[in-house]
């Protein structure tokens, strides 16, 4: 009984060392690769447009609604006790600007983007597509996760500011038909206190979002094993491993920013 | 010429090939039969590099496969070959065309005005037409594989490896197919490795056939020496005998995935 758990308990962690392993050779592969090789553009660019066209709906939505629930909860609690509310457009924006606009955008698209592609990438694996590629001269690596992670790099730090914006706005919406805040006044508690350090910091942590989502759903898809029930598998592992990740290196990467005074 | 010597290659618990000595000469076509699971397809893999194997050596050409080292040295390995997988492995995401033609952009230096051309001649080589354009999941499965078939001779590769190249055709596309890899085999001497079930295109195109069990050769001999051979072993297997030697194993075998299928189907 015990020796058997720990004997699973030893097989577990050699899974997860292998994993890790495997996982560092796939982001040490990305980065020679992308540095020494031709880059598949044109994958590039419709990866750019799937994950764009496909996540943005959904991002949007999802930061529209955080700015107006984060305009309701603050004009409440300030005018529970000041009487009136106060500084709504500065809490909304800086809540989505540095934080929630870069992690949940992040969440929404490893959801989305993140599990199409392992879903994808897991069912070439099982049906033979990726040795397929090998044999026809190029490399899962080159033809399938550089592109996506280039992809990625470039189209979620996008979605970011487009949820920055949206999420300002349904915090506006908010603002003014409840608590019948004056545009100029919601504006004016924003620019007058954000610069652009807060800005970058959240921008900067969306580029680790994007890297560690779309290395991680990658990686899950082309190490698939086992059909249709592994692609599955595969698709649920890659989703959460990414959400739990974001949320991890969210702490990190905000000391890391806080530390070099980018907050 | 391909040259395997002792390769032996395990998955997990389980060796699969115990050491297989095996020597394909220049312009040979040499067929390989045996019994479902006994590692043709392994085998194969394990010639174009698709698996590393455990032991023993593989060399093409005076190339050791396990050697390889640069991106370069890679690229120019698989030059030599064409492969086509036993589940056709088509991207299901191309067009028929796109499929045949993926591998010239990295193989070959032929300008891409040139591939909607090419595909239709090797098309039109595994009997095929008017399907250019058509997705993989709107083909039949014959039609499949033999799209496959196109894919993997598009680039005129000097090696090919076949899995199973004429399972799920009709007998007269069978033979067409069997004839097309003649074909090849005569007017551009291409030397071809092809893993069949099929006794009547392994007797058609064979200039040797080898016969694969438990992981290891049993004999590799002339077609004609094979269709005498007094090994029970092969004699069972190109009779098609269920009564013989294999018989025991398919019996134990069975009854091991029946046990192994039970619970799976309860959990389900
Ligand atoms: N990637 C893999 N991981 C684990 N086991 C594998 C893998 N590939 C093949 N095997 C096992 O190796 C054995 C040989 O498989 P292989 O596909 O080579 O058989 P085969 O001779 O081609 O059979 P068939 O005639 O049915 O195609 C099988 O028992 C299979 O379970
Ligand atoms: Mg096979």
């Amino acid at each position: 009984m015990i020796s058997n758990a720990v004997g699973g308990l030893g097989k577990y962690i050699l899974g997860a060392a292998e994993e890790t392993g495997q996982f560092s050779f796939l982001v040490r592969s990305t980065f020679g690769w992308m540095t020494s090789y031709r880059i598949e553009w044109r994958q590039t660019l419709i990866q750019i447009v799937r994950i764009g066209v496909e996540s943005l709906p959904v991002t949007a939505m999802t930061a529209f609604f955080t700015g107006m629930v984060l305009a309701l909860q603050t004009g409440a609690s300030s005018k529970h006790f000041f009487n009136e509310p106060l500084f709504v457009g500065t809490v909304v924006a800086f809540s989505l600007v540095m934080e929630l606009a870069p992690v949940m955008t992040a969440i929404v698209v490893a959801g989305r983007a993140g599990a199409a592609i392992a879903a994808e990438l897991g069912t070439m694996k099982v049906t033979d597509q990726i040795d397929a590629l090998y044999t026809l001269g190029t490399d899962p690596i080159r033809y399938l996760v550089i592109p996506r992670f280039i992809a990625f790099m470039m189209v979620l730090p996008l979605l970011t500011v487009a949820s920055d914006f949206t999420g300002i706005f349904g915090g506006y919406l908010v603002a003014h038909a409840k608590y019948q805040i004056p545009a100029t006044v919601y504006w004016h508690d924003i620019v007058d206190q954000m610069e652009i350090r807060h800005f970058v910091h959240g921008f900067l942590k969306t580029f680790v979002f994007a890297a560690v989502v779309s290395l991680v759903s990658c990686f899950k898809g082309i190490t698939t094993r086992g059909g249709a029930e592994g692609v599955g598998k595969s698709t649920t592992a890659a989703v959460v491993i990414s959400m739990v990740l974001i949320l991890v290196l969210d702490y990190f990467a905000t000391a890391v920013l806080n530390a070099f005074g980018i907050t | 010429m391909i040259d395997a010597e002792g390769v032996i290659k395990r998955f997990g618990p389980r060796t699969i090939l115990r050491g297989i000595d095996l020597r394909v000469e220049t312009g040979e076509t040499l067929v390989i039969i045996g019994g479902s699971g006994c590692g043709k397809s392994t085998f194969l893999k394990c010639v174009i590099g698709l698996h590393h194997p455990d032991g023993g050596k593989i060399v093409v050409d005076g190339i050791e496969v396990a050697k390889l080292k640069t991106e370069a040295e890679i690229a120019d390995y698989r030059r030599r070959f064409g492969y086509l997988f036993q589940e056709g492995a088509l991207f299901d995401s191309m067009t028929v065309w796109e499929n045949i033609t993926f591998g010239l952009r990295y193989l070959t230096d032929i300008p891409s005005g040139k591939y909607r051309g090419i595909a239709s001649d090797c098309l039109a080589l595994v009997g095929l037409k008017d399907v250019e354009d058509f997705k993989p999941s709107e083909l039949s499965g014959g039609m499949k594989k033999r799209v496959a078939l196109a894919r993997a001779i598009a680039a005129q590769p000097s090696y090919i490896l076949y899995d199973e190249p004429t399972t799920g055709l009709d007998p007269i596309m069978t033979d067409v197919i069997a004839d097309l890899i003649l074909d090849l085999q005569k007017q551009l001497k291409v030397t071809a490795i092809m893993v069949t079930h099929d006794m009547k295109a392994a007797y058609k195109v064979a200039s040797r056939i080898a016969m694969f069990h438990e992981g290891k050769v049993l004999q590799v001999a002339h077609p004609d020496i094979i269709k005498i051979s007094d090994n029970p072993y092969v004699r069972q297997f190109v009779d098609g005998k269920s009564e013989g030697p294999i018989k025991m194993k398919l019996k134990e075998f069975e009854a091991e995935t029946a046990s192994n299928a039970q619970p799976d189907k309860e959990g389900s």
